[in-house]
């Protein structure tokens, strides 16, 4: 019976606990790797605009600029009715044929021309909605959009729209981004935190 | 110990979202650290503030109320 001889010396280990975590492969290095690589993503917020009523184009204003002032970034895809609020206010009536010309003609452009979606009773209700606005101490829709567009929010018009009302670029308020499409909303709604439709 | 305010805005008077909208854009003025005092009257900024504070990680130091008016301290981050 021979007595058993040791192959290699036994050398004392500092931190048990340590070796077995440095054993699992890939960790920590690749979990701290990871961490460090993914900086807080920026939230986003996503409006699309569609109705160009005073009752729902002041949330639109409201929120979007909430938004940016909370550090989140806001987009807005203007669609349909809600382009009419972008246009400019020397603009009166716009459009490229009678149809489209009567359409500016029934429903003023411009963001201080809006009408309320009910209670609007041939303007008696945003003359009373303007005075409460007042009363109160309320920002206005201009206010809010000049708010808006100083804290970067984006508003992008859509291309189809404007086609089909005859409105050029030049016709929208300078601070409106690039014409887009359908998707270009669904890119940018699918990518952001939270989308509204309004 | 009394706060160093570098700057003091009064949104007193001023409704939804308005206090917000021009703390944030005054905040933007003071350097990183810096304190700023908001002044309003609008009783929903109470949760507004504290809420903003959350969103953007500028620190609500210190919240007072004195016959109507809310004091909003902030330390912008």
């Amino acid at each position: 019976m021979t007595t058993p001889t040791l192959e290699r010396p036994i050398t004392p280990v500092a931190d048990p606990i340590a070796t077995a975590v440095a054993d699992v492969d890939g960790w920590p290095e690749a979990a701290s790797e990871t961490m460090a690589e993914a900086p807080a993503k920026t939230k986003e917020l996503v409006i699309v605009d569609w109705s160009g009523d005073l009752d729902k184009i002041w949330p639109v204003l409201i929120l979007s600029s909430t938004a940016a002032a909370s550090g989140v970034r806001c987009r807005v895809f203007v669609t349909f009715w809600g382009l009419l609020p972008f246009v400019k206010d020397e603009k009166r009536i716009v459009g490229e044929n009678w149809m489209q010309k009567m359409l500016t003609l029934m429903q003023r452009p411009g963001i201080d021309h809006l009408k309320l979606s009910k209670m609007n009773f041939l303007g008696m209700g945003p003359w009373m909605m303007g005075t409460l606005r007042k009363q109160y101490n309320v920002a206005s829709p201009r206010e809010l959009l000049e708010a808006a567009t100083a804290l970067g929010v984006e508003f992008i018009p859509c291309q189809m729209t404007m086609d089909m009302f005859g409105l050029k670029r030049e016709d929208l308020i300078d601070e409106m981004g690039e014409p887009a499409g359908a998707a270009t909303a669904i890119e940018i709604m699918t990518e952001a935190d939270a989308s509204l439709f309004i | 110990m009394t706060l160093q305010i570098t700057q003091t805005l009064d949104a007193r008077g001023l409704s939804c979202p308005m206090p917000i909208v021009k703390t944030a854009q005054a905040i933007k003025t003071i350097p990183s650290g810096g304190l700023i005092e908001v002044l309003a009257t609008d009783p929903g900024s109470v949760k507004d503030f504290a809420a903003w504070s959350r969103t953007t990680g500028n620190e609500l130091v210190e919240q007072t109320t004195d016959s109507g008016v809310f004091r909003f301290v902030l330390r912008r981050k």
